[in-house]
């Protein structure tokens, strides 16, 4: 009993944290994108604009909610849901320090990539179900997007897998510190270079932003959504965001330590809480990730489709021999 | 456009009703897009939206009067619209500015070409997906429309130019500003090319989309930016020099394949070719004069109002000159045409001697680019209907006009 209200007392902590997160990711993209444009980004709510994100969830959650006549209600309703629930679902898995983890399970990378698949269902389902033509096209961009560059994220973290033997989110973490450089993102570094890639389209962010081309498809799977239900898919895609950079640093950065090399070399380094370490990763994925969308213009369809299979997979696939291969024969 | 047509598709086709509401189309241009999957087949643009009789408006008001008219066509470039009507009808009057207006005309025009280009390069930029290049464009098309709060108090729709000169002088402390800013302007375009020109997504977006021969591009009436892309060498500013261009030098930058990223990098030439023609017109400025005598005005002076102001006209607000045939305009037609920043504008009018236009027919270079989007997009994907209608720089207060 007492167990379980742990974890549920640990479930909502999460659940807080990073739904505070989301909320003040939205307001440093449009300062970060702002500062990047020169202009000021929100500077009316609040001292420089802090309240702006309460600002909006406020309207936005006032909003009238509009269903079209002509969608598939049912459909229509789910489909949010679906997106966010599968996605929020990769929290549990994640390990933010050493000792913090909803469920340690032992195949945490497949439980990921498993439901990030089910995530795209809802955006189908939405495409699908508003009865749009615009949306139509976003869906189905968004289906084949996300199938395709699913393979290549599997191929660059079965070369994580395969170096540290394990499946599970924590053992590849202390398998990273035993090793010389403290972080995958070194030897793994073909597989690196692929995850960011696939991870940028699997988040549907710029510059693979193709389901929702503002200029194309007016607003692609989401333009016939408004108020909460339109709330939601940005919650999902925010925290989709953050599994992604949580999956990145576990997996490629060393998650919550820092590189022995280090350590060594600054003593004191090593009293920093594990947290911090995992945080300031994060972050700096996540600025990536804005930092990318203020600079590169979007990629056409087609050519999206071809960087996913004719690039990013045959390079999964030869980093996975060549790890395999010295895993092998020169360990 | 209409039900016959949407009779005669075929089922397995997907049909796109592209704006008059839409992001990307430049106003409320609309596109009837038929595709097989996301591959166009075929596509018919529907106009008419923005409809305001420009032309027809224009013969119910006096000459001086119908100039405001053409501040809405290219409502992004009124100040050309302005220079190439007063042409039009100086030529029809057989008259001429003052050397100094001529140079200042060409200053304004210049300006207008690169707040113009800047917008084109905002937008086209934004449509692909860049998103900075349209806050950074915007930021210096700002400082130019501040120029031209400082020439004549308007910045769009400016109506500053007048038969037979300008209405206000400009003041030496602008004339410096504006110096200054083209030297910040040359660091600026380069600013743009270094997040565009050799960012690979960028020329995988533009390079072979919308590709148009020189020989196609004649017969289809394009002009512009849009023709030199293809490699043909046709100016206004060269083959007809008008103001004060054949006493400035300048390039006439052309492309070679015709496709949409040799029409960007030709408009970004062109905007430094800009750049120097104000420059140079600014170091030759001459003193004097900046509206003729012969000028016929809304706002002349009364003395001269006295001088011109038929003494039999019942409307006492119209001011003209009378030549000895009792004529206020001569009789006759002219067709007269600037280089706008989309292509030739030009104005054809018809004067039966009377004091407004018998008949003003404008040719607007968008309504002609708009004819070309059924060629340039065959066999392309959605996404480049998108770039192609970018590339165009479609404005539709001057195709529907």
């Amino acid at each position: 009993m007492i167990e379980l209200l742990g974890l549920v007392i640990k479930t909502f902590v999460v659940f807080a944290i990073v739904l505070t997160h989301v909320a003040y990711t939205t307001y440093a993209e449009r300062k970060i994108i702002g500062r990047a444009q020169a202009r000021m980004g929100p500077m009316e709510v609040g001292p420089h604009g802090l309240l702006q994100p309460i600002a909006d969830f406020i309207k936005i959650f006032f909003k009238e909610d509009i269903i079209p006549m002509n969608a598939e209600k049912l459909l229509f309703k789910i489909a949010p849901l679906v997106v966010l629930v599968f996605t929020t679902i990769n929290l549990t898995v994640i390990p933010f320090t050493s000792d913090f983890i909803i469920a340690d399970l032992n195949i945490g990378v497949l439980f990921i990539l498993a439901s990030a698949s089910v995530a795209v269902y809802g955006v189908i389902l939405a495409g699908w179900s508003s009865n749009s033509k615009y949306s139509f096209l976003g869906g189905i961009r968004s289906a084949s997007q996300v199938l395709s560059y699913e393979i290549a994220l599997g191929l660059s973290l079965a070369g994580v897998v395969l170096m540290a033997g394990s499946l599970n989110l924590r053992e590849i973490v202390y398998a990273q510190h035993k090793t010389a450089f403290g972080i995958y993102a070194i030897p793994q570094i073909i597989g690196f270079v692929v995850f960011i890639i696939a991870a940028f389209a699997e988040t549907n962010r710029a510059p693979f932003d193709l389901p929702e081309a503002e200029t194309e498809l007016v607003a692609g799977y989401l333009t016939e959504y408004s108020a909460f239900r339109y709330a939601l898919f940005f919650l999902a895609e925010y925290i989709a965001m953050y599994v992604m950079a949580s999956i990145c640093t576990l997996c490629f950065l060393g998650g919550w330590t820092i590189p022995k090399f280090i350590t060594d070399f600054l003593p004191f380094l090593e009293k920093v809480p594990g947290i911090v370490w995992f945080a300031i990763k994060v972050y700096a994925f996540i600025f990536l990730y804005i930092w990318i969308r203020a600079t590169f213009p979007r990629y056409r369809f087609d050519q999206l489709l071809s960087i996913g299979w004719k690039v990013l997979i045959p390079a999964g696939i030869i980093n996975i021999f060549i790890t395999a291969f010295i895993k092998r024969f020169a360990l | 456009m209409g039900k016959l047509e949407i009779e005669k598709l075929s089922d397995s086709n997907f049909i796109l009703q592209m704006g008059p509401h839409h992001p990307a189309t430049h106003g409320v241009l609309r596109l009837f897009c038929e595709f097989e999957g996301e591959r166009v087949i075929k596509i018919t643009p529907d106009i008419g939206y923005l409809h305001r009789g420009i032309e027809k408006l224009s013969e119910t008001k006096t000459y001086p009067v119908a100039m405001t008219l053409t501040d809405r066509l290219d409502y992004i470039s009124s100040m050309i619209n302005n220079i190439g009507y007063c042409l039009a009808v100086e030529r029809l009057l057989n008259i001429e500015p003052p050397p100094r207006a001529k140079f200042i005309r060409t200053v304004v025009s210049e300006l207008t070409r690169l707040s113009s280009h800047l917008l084109w390069l905002a937008t086209h930029a934004l449509d692909i997906g860049a998103m900075t290049v349209f806050l950074y464009a915007f930021r210096e098309r700002e400082q130019i429309l501040q120029f031209f709060e400082k020439i004549c108090g308007a910045r769009l729709t400016v109506s500053y130019p007048r038969i037979g000169g300008v209405r206000f002088d400009i003041n030496s402390f602008v004339l410096d500003e504006i110096y200054k800013f083209m030297d910040t302007m040359l660091n600026r375009i380069d600013e743009y090319e270094t997040l565009l020109t050799e960012n690979r997504i960028w020329i995988a977006r533009t390079k072979n989309i919308g590709v148009i021969s020189a020989a196609e591009a004649v017969s289809l009436g394009l002009t512009g930016p849009a023709l030199r892309a293809s490699g043909v060498y046709y100016d206004v500013r060269k083959h007809m020099p008008y103001d004060a261009y054949n006493e400035v030098e300048f390039e006439v930058p052309l492309g070679e394949n015709g496709d949409t990223y040799d029409r960007y990098l030709c408009r970004i030439r062109e905007m430094r070719q800009s750049v120097f023609i104000v420059k140079q017109c600014i170091e030759k400025m001459p003193k004097g004069e900046i509206i003729t005598d012969k000028a016929i005005d809304i706002d002349i002076s009364p003395e001269r109002k006295r001088l011109f102001v038929a003494e039999d006209s019942l409307w006492s607000g119209f001011i003209a000159f009378l030549d000895e045939k009792r004529e206020l305009i001569p009789k006759g037609e002219i067709y007269s045409a600037v280089e706008a920043p989309k292509g030739e504008l030009g104005f054809y009018i018809v004067s039966d001697g009377g004091g407004k236009p018998y008949r003003m027919r404008i040719r607007a270079p968008s309504f002609i680019h708009i004819s070309a989007i059924p060629k340039l997009c065959e066999g392309h994907f959605l996404a480049d209907v998108i770039a192609i209608i970018g590339t165009l720089d479609i404005v539709m207060g001057e195709a529907d006009r």
